[in-house]
């Protein structure tokens, strides 16, 4: 079963002066798969990242993401993905359909798009009551919900979530890890970076970086068959030692 | 473009909500052109001034009693000759000393002029000004006085000396300055802050992942203040011309011009400040320490440029502001065309376009 690759990357590097951040990563993602992106702190998994999502130009390698080349379509590659930060992706002081009609205008959604998309997410995400206030109002777990649809608005290829549960409470990151897979079951593949490693869990397949190398790829089963771990905390535990 | 409407009208909630901002963009200018156009006024009151005569006749005293019977001096202290002159001034009480000449009665007889030397204190220009231009009006006063009946008039020639700080001719003319001050302070200060609000919130991550290129990002943030600086700078002209009765002696047109250039010149150096700053901490800081205490003190709008050292006043060239108060003082207040100030425009231009490249290069590399 050889599934159609939507990211792939050969050697990809970036260095900065005489600091390799990322040494020469290569993988593919592929279509509709929830793909963990792991790492401790530093290990180059945001500059990576930032590489695949158009801000950050390689050193050297290549990567396609969405079918276009990190080089020569970064504007293209913006167009087919979504994104959201560890930090907030909305503004605080607007209201939380103001945010909406925002995100959706610099996507380029027409102000009929914007209206139908709003309204079903108002009504999905059971909203009514708040729709009108200001985000600084809501709880962060509602927030990160409400961030995670509007990445969603202009309904990406691929969305990349940048550590998109940190620091909320088991409760809803348990809902927004189903939020997750109800993304990836309609298509729309899913890269996120993490480190809670109970979260590596729920991912089809995960991919570990160490100092700018990525030095396992595989289903979390397969890892912790071949690490002989129990879990992947302990994969990662053994990985990160060395 | 649409793209780009929406992005400024969210730029314009971030500035309606913001209350802090509201105040500084609106609040700030009124009180501003307020406070200094009241607290710098035109009028005196009992200014304590010394009397030098040296001829004491009829006319010099009934010309000091007219003097000290104003409400605008009182007599402080009569002196006798000029070797006292300079330690009155040196106690600080007396601002202006008057000197008749020997023999004024019988000069303005005979040769139907005589003179009197108005040496004023200028450590404070706006009154050295001031009290001279009143003494000349009592002068003429009397003079129209005793000339009713005469045929040849008699002529009291005033010479005003300024002592301590020659260099008045520029002085004070305090609205140019409050205008520069606070269309630097909205468009440089108020812009830096809002773009490094994004880079602290995260949000400019999300919208350089966004489709818009980073310029459209930074112009839609830049518009709003470019809209709002320019209400500011006709709220100031009309302030300064209706209750100040400051009249425009030169083309609006133009002057609207040199404006709107202007704010573009401090957009820019908001742009370039928050290339260089991370958080709005930082960017207040460096707008306030490095752009505001600069434009205040090197721009000559308080302090005379050319009676500056002269290192200073190199420096002072490459403060916008400095140019920009020339341009409005030409423009408002003698009334000249562009071609009397081309060369500051071009400073101006030059600079915004210096400001701009930095920028870019330094935009270009963050994003590396």
């Amino acid at each position: 079963m050889k599934q159609e690759s939507i990211i792939q990357v050969e050697n990809l590097t970036k260095k900065f002066n005489d600091f390799t951040a990322v040494n020469a990563i290569s993988f593919n993602v592929k279509k509709g798969e929830i793909f963990g992106f792991l790492g401790a702190n530093g290990a180059g998994k945001t500059t990576a990242m930032k590489m695949l999502i158009g801000i950050s130009t390689p050193t050297s390698g290549n990567a396609h993401v969405a079918g276009y080349n990190v080089f020569k379509n970064p504007e293209n590659i913006k167009k087919s993905i979504g994104y959201m930060s560890q930090k907030f992706a909305l503004y605080d002081d607007l209201t939380v359909k103001e945010n909406i009609t925002f995100f959706g205008g610099i996507y380029g959604l027409s102000r009929k798009q914007i209206e139908v998309k709003r309204r079903l997410l108002v009504e999905e995400l059971g909203l009514q009551d708040i729709a009108n206030e200001l985000v600084s109002s809501l709880p962060l777990g509602w927030k990160q919900k409400i961030a995670f649809s509007v990445a969603l608005l202009h309904e990406p290829k691929i969305i990349f979530l940048d550590e998109p549960t940190g620091g909320v409470d088991p409760i809803t990151r348990r809902q927004f890890w189903e939020m997750i897979y109800k993304t990836a079951n309609n298509g729309t593949t899913v890269f996120v970076t993490t480190h809670y490693m109970d979260e590596a869990e729920y991912c089809d397949r995960v991919s570990i970086m160490v100092d700018g190398k990525i030095e396992a790829l595989d289903t979390p089963k397969n890892l912790k068959k071949q690490f002989n771990a129990e879990n992947m905390n302990d994969v990662f535990l053994k990985l990160a030692r060395g | 473009m649409k793209r780009f409407i929406g992005f400024i009208k969210k730029e314009f909630y971030h500035i309606f909500r913001d209350k802090r901002s509201l105040f500084i963009l609106f609040g700030m200018p009124i009180a501003q052109i307020m406070l200094f156009g009241f607290a710098i006024t035109n009028e005196i009151n009992n200014v304590d001034i010394a009397i030098l005569d040296k001829s004491k006749d009829a006319t010099t005293i009934e010309i000091i009693n007219k003097i000290s019977s104003s409400k605008y001096f009182s007599v402080e202290q009569l002196i006798n000759n000029e070797s006292e002159i300079e330690p009155v001034f040196k106690k600080g009480k007396v601002k202006a000393v008057l000197i008749f000449e020997k023999d004024f009665s019988k000069k303005l007889v005979k040769e139907n002029n005589a003179t009197l030397q108005i040496i004023t204190d200028a450590t404070d220009p706006n009154t050295a000004n001031t009290i001279s231009n009143y003494t000349n009006s009592i002068l003429q006063k009397y003079q129209q006085e005793i000339n009713k009946n005469i045929k040849i008039p008699y002529q009291i020639i005033p010479k005003s000396h300024m002592v301590f700080n020659p260099e008045l001719k520029s002085v004070f003319m305090f609205v140019p300055g409050v205008m520069t001050i606070i269309l630097m302070l909205v468009s440089a200060m108020m812009t830096s802050i809002s773009i490094t609000r994004e880079k602290e919130l995260g949000t400019m991550e999300i919208l350089l992942v966004s489709p818009l290129k980073p310029f459209q990002v930074i112009i839609g943030k830049v518009v709003p203040y470019i809209f709002l600086s320019i209400i500011n700078a006709i709220v100031i002209v009309l302030l300064s011309i209706f209750v100040f009765k400051m009249p425009v002696q030169g083309s609006l047109f133009l002057l609207a011009f040199e404006s709107v250039l202007f704010i573009i010149t401090s957009l820019s150096l908001g742009i370039l400040i928050s290339t260089l700053s991370s958080t709005q901490q930082t960017a207040m800081m460096i707008s306030l320490m490095g752009l505001m205490l600069p434009t205040i003190l090197l721009s000559g709008f308080i302090f005379p440029i050319s009676s500056m050292p002269l290192p200073l006043q190199i420096i002072s060239n490459i403060i916008p502001a400095k140019w920009f108060i020339i341009i409005l003082k030409g423009i408002m207040l003698k009334g000249v065309g562009i071609s009397f100030i081309w060369k500051e425009t071009s400073f101006l231009l030059l600079m915004t376009m210096i400001f701009i490249a930095i920028s870019v290069k330094k935009y270009k590399i963050r994003l590396e």
